[in-house]
C-alpha cells in the first residue's frame, strides 16, 4: 500500500516517567507523532509543544450568536411581527427577554464549542480508530514516533525511547 | 507533581492500581446481568406499565381526569413537575461547580449524578407536556415555531415560555456534558471488549476515541467551559421555575425570595436523590472503595447548609407574611399553618427543617443507614413543600365562595407512578450498561492517593513522606 506507515511505539508505566520521558526524548531531538494515555495528563500538552486550545473563542463567537440572535427574535416577534401588550409592558419590554436570551446563550455557546470540538477532534460515531497499544486506554501511556517525520534511525529512536523511561518499545506498522 | 497530604484520608481507599479501577468499573458493564437486576428492572418496568394506563386515559379522556378543579388548577401535576426538576439539581451542580472549585471528590459520584439529573429532568418535562391536554399541539404554544395563526408568536413576556426554554436548554446542555465525560470510558470498554456485538456498540459510543494528548487538552478545555456555562445555568433553572409562581399576583407566591430558595431546595433535595441511589449502587456494585463514607458525609454536609437555607426560608416567608400588613398575604400564610392543609405543612417543616439538622451529629453524618433513611425523609419533605406552596395557595384563593379542597384521582397517582417506572428503568438501563464512575477522572486522582500508584511515580525518589 502507498500510505504504508511505520512507527516506533513506547510504552510509559505512569504519568511521571511518560513527563520526564517526553521532555528528554523531545531534547535528544525524536518528533514525537502523538501520545496516547488513559487520563488527562496535566503538563503534557506543554511538554509536548501543543498550543493552547482556541475552543474557548469558539465557545465565545458561539455564545454572542445566541445572545443577538434571541433578543432580535424577540424584538421582531413581539415589538414588530405581532405586537401585543401583555400585562401593561412595553411591546420591547427588555427585562421579560432576558431569561430566554440566557437560556439560548448558554444552549448555543455550549452546543457550538462541543460541535467544533468534536469537528477538530475528529470525533465521530463510524470512525475507525487507529491504536498503536490497546493499553492505552487502560493503564499504560502510549508514544508513537513516526520514522518518516524523523531523520534518526530507527535503532537510535529506540534506544532514546529506552534511555528515557519507557518500558516497553517496538516497531509497528500501519497500512 | 502532585501534593500528598499525610493528613487527608485518601478519597479512593484500597490501595488501586490503574489496572484496577477499569477491573472493577467495567466488571459490572461485561458480566450479564444478575437476577437482582431483572427483578428491579421488572419492579421499575410494571411501574412504568400502571403509569402508562394512566397516561393512555390522560390522553384520550383528557386532564379531567386528574382532580384539578376550577379553584385548584395546579396541584399534584405541577408539584412533580417542581419535585422532579429539583432533584435534576444536584447532578450538574456536582459536576459543574464542584470542578470549578476543583473538588475532587466529586470524580466518584458525578458520572451517576448526572445520570439522574438528566433522567429526572425528562420526568420532570412530562408533565407540563400533559398538562396542556393536546401535547401535540403543546410545541406551538410554548415555542415560537411558524403557524397558521397569523403567525401568532409565544408570549415571550411569559414566565412559562422561560420555563420551556429553561428546561429544554438545561437539558441538553446536561445530556451534552454528560456524554462528553462517557466517551473516553466507552473507549476503554470497547477496548477491552470481547464480542464483536459489544465492540460495536461501545466503538460507535466512543466516537472513535483514542486519548491523543491533543485530544485531551482540547476535552479538558472544553470540560472546562461547559462547567462554567452549566454553573450560571443550573441556578437559573430553578430561578425561572420560581418565576412561574413569584411573577404571579397570588398570595403566598408572590414573593421575591423565591428564586434562591427554590435553588437551596432543589440542591438540597437534588443530593438527597443522589444519596439515595448512590447508597445502594455502592453497595450492590461493591464500590465502596471508590464511594466512601468520606464521600456521603461532604454530600451530607451540602445537606446540612442547603436544608438550613431552606429552613430559613420558611421562617422569612411567614415573617413577611405578617411584617407586609397585607390581609391577603397573613391569610395565606395563616391558612398554610393551620387551615385544612396543617398537616402537609407540619409535615414539610419536619422533614425539611428538622430532620436535616440531624447530620450535626458526628455518628448520624457518617452512618449509611441513617443517611439512608434521611435522604428519603428530605425528598419527601421537598415534595409536600411544593405541594404546601401549590395548593394552600390556591385552595382558598380571594373568593371565599369558591374555596375548594384538592383530592388526588387514580389517574394523579398514576401520572407519579409513571415518573418513577420512566426514572428508575432509565436508572437501572445506566447502571447496567454505562460505566457507572468515571473512570477517567479517577485514574487521575490516584497519583495522589494510592501507594502503588505513588510508588510507581516515586522510584528511585524516596518515599517517606508518604508513610507519615
Amino acid at each position: 500500500m502507498e500510505s504504508e506507515k511505520n512507527y516506533i511505539v513506547g510504552i510509559f508505566d505512569n504519568e511521571h516517567h511518560l513527563l520526564h520521558g517526553v521532555k528528554g526524548i523531545r531534547q535528544a531531538g525524536v518528533k514525537i507523532q502523538e501520545v496516547f494515555t488513559p487520563y488527562p495528563v496535566h503538563g503534557l500538552d506543554e511538554e509536548l509543544g501543543y498550543k493552547r486550545s482556541k475552543l474557548p473563542i469558539a465557545a465565545f463567537m458561539f455564545g454572542a450568536l445566541g445572545t443577538s440572535l434571541a433578543l432580535l427574535m424577540q424584538i421582531w416577534m413581539m415589538g414588530f411581527d405581532w405586537p401585543m401588550i401583555v400585562g401593561g409592558k412595553n411591546y420591547i419590554a427588555l427585562p421579560s427577554f432576558i431569561p430566554v436570551t440566557f437560556e439560548l446563550t448558554v444552549l448555543l455557546a455550549a452546543l457550538g464549542m462541543v460541535g467544533v470540538f468534536m469537528v477538530v477532534s475528529d470525533l465521530k460515531p463510524y470512525k475507525k480508530v487507529k491504536t498503536f497499544d490497546i493499553r492505552s486506554t487502560d493503564d499504560k501511556f502510549v508514544m508513537a514516533v513516526d520514522l518518516a517525520t524523523n531523520k534518526l534511525e530507527k535503532n537510535q529512536i529506540t534506544k532514546i525511547l529506552s534511555d528515557n523511561h519507557a518500558t516497553e518499545v517496538y516497531y509497528k506498522e500501519f497500512e | 507533581m502532585e501534593h500528598v497530604s499525610p493528613v487527608r484520608e485518601p478519597l479512593i481507599h484500597g490501595d488501586k492500581s490503574l489496572h484496577d479501577v477499569t477491573n472493577d468499573i467495567v466488571r459490572h458493564v461485561e458480566s450479564k446481568p444478575t437476577m437482582t437486576w431483572f427483578l428491579a428492572m421488572s419492579v421499575s418496568l410494571t411501574l412504568l406499565g400502571i403509569g402508562a394506563v394512566a397516561l393512555f386515559l390522560l390522553f384520550w379522556e383528557g386532564i379531567g381526569m386528574w382532580g384539578l378543579n376550577k379553584t385548584v388548577g395546579w396541584a399534584w401535576d405541577i408539584t412533580n413537575f417542581v419535585w422532579w426538576v429539583g432533584i435534576g439539581h444536584a447532578g450538574t451542580l456536582i459536576s459543574a461547580i464542584l470542578l470549578l472549585f476543583r473538588q475532587r471528590w466529586r470524580m466518584s459520584i458525578n458520572r451517576a449524578a448526572e445520570a439522574m439529573t438528566i433522567f429526572a429532568v425528562l420526568c420532570a418535562a412530562l408533565f407540563p407536556l400533559i398538562h396542556m391536554g393536546r401535547p401535540w399541539l403543546g410545541f406551538y404554544w410554548i415555542f415560537p415555531l411558524p403557524n397558521t395563526w397569523g403567525s401568532l408568536w409565544s408570549n415571550f413576556h411569559s414566565p412559562l415560555v422561560w420555563d420551556a426554554f429553561a428546561i429544554t436548554t438545561y437539558f441538553t446542555v446536561s445530556l451534552v456534558f454528560w456524554y462528553i465525560g462517557l466517551i473516553p470510558d466507552f473507549a476503554t470498554i470497547r477496548d477491552r471488549a470481547k464480542n464483536k456485538i459489544s465492540k460495536a456498540v461501545y466503538g460507535a459510543l466512543s466516537f472513535g476515541w483514542d486519548g491523543a494528548a491533543r485530544t485531551w487538552s482540547r476535552f479538558e478545555s472544553v470540560s472546562l467551559i461547559l462547567a462554567g456555562l452549566a454553573t450560571p445555568l443550573v441556578l437559573s433553572v430553578h430561578t425561572i421555575v420560581s418565576f412561574d409562581f413569584a411573577t404571579s399576583v397570588i398570595p403566598g407566591w408572590h414573593t421575591t425570595i423565591f428564586p434562591p430558595y427554590f435553588v437551596a431546595g432543589a440542591v438540597f433535595s437534588g443530593f438527597a436523590m443522589v444519596l439515595t441511589l448512590l447508597i445502594i449502587t455502592r453497595k450492590v456494585y461493591k464500590l465502596e472503595q471508590y464511594i466512601t463514607i468520606t464521600h456521603i458525609e461532604y454530600m451530607n454536609y451540602i445537606i446540612i447548609v442547603t436544608g438550613s437555607i431552606v429552613g430559613v426560608a420558611y421562617l422569612t416567608e411567614l415573617f413577611m407574611a405578617w411584617y407586609s400588613g397585607v390581609k391577603f398575604e397573613q391569610f395565606a400564610f395563616f391558612n398554610r399553618v393551620s387551615g385544612p392543609y396543617a398537616w402537609a405543612y407540619w409535615i414539610m417543616m419536619t422533614c425539611n427543617v428538622i430532620s436535616p439538622q440531624l447530620f450535626w451529629i458526628d455518628k448520624i453524618r457518617k452512618s449509611l443507614v441513617a443517611t439512608f433513611i434521611l435522604s428519603i425523609v428530605v425528598n419527601i419533605g421537598m415534595w409536600f413543600e411544593r405541594f404546601v406552596i401549590i395548593v394552600t395557595s390556591l385552595h382558598r384563593d380571594y373568593l371565599p365562595s369558591s374555596w375548594a379542597m384538592f383530592y388526588p384521582t387514580l389517574t394523579d397517582i398514576g401520572t407519579y407512578v409513571l415518573t418513577f417506572g420512566l426514572f428508575f428503568t432509565l436508572f437501572f438501563l445506566f447502571a447496567k450498561f454505562f460505566p457507572v464512575i468515571n473512570m477517567a477522572e479517577v485514574k487521575s486522582i490516584l497519583g495522589t492517593y494510592s501507594s502503588k500508584a505513588i510508588a510507581a511515580q516515586e522510584t528511585g525518589k524516596k518515599s517517606e513522606k508518604i508513610e507519615a
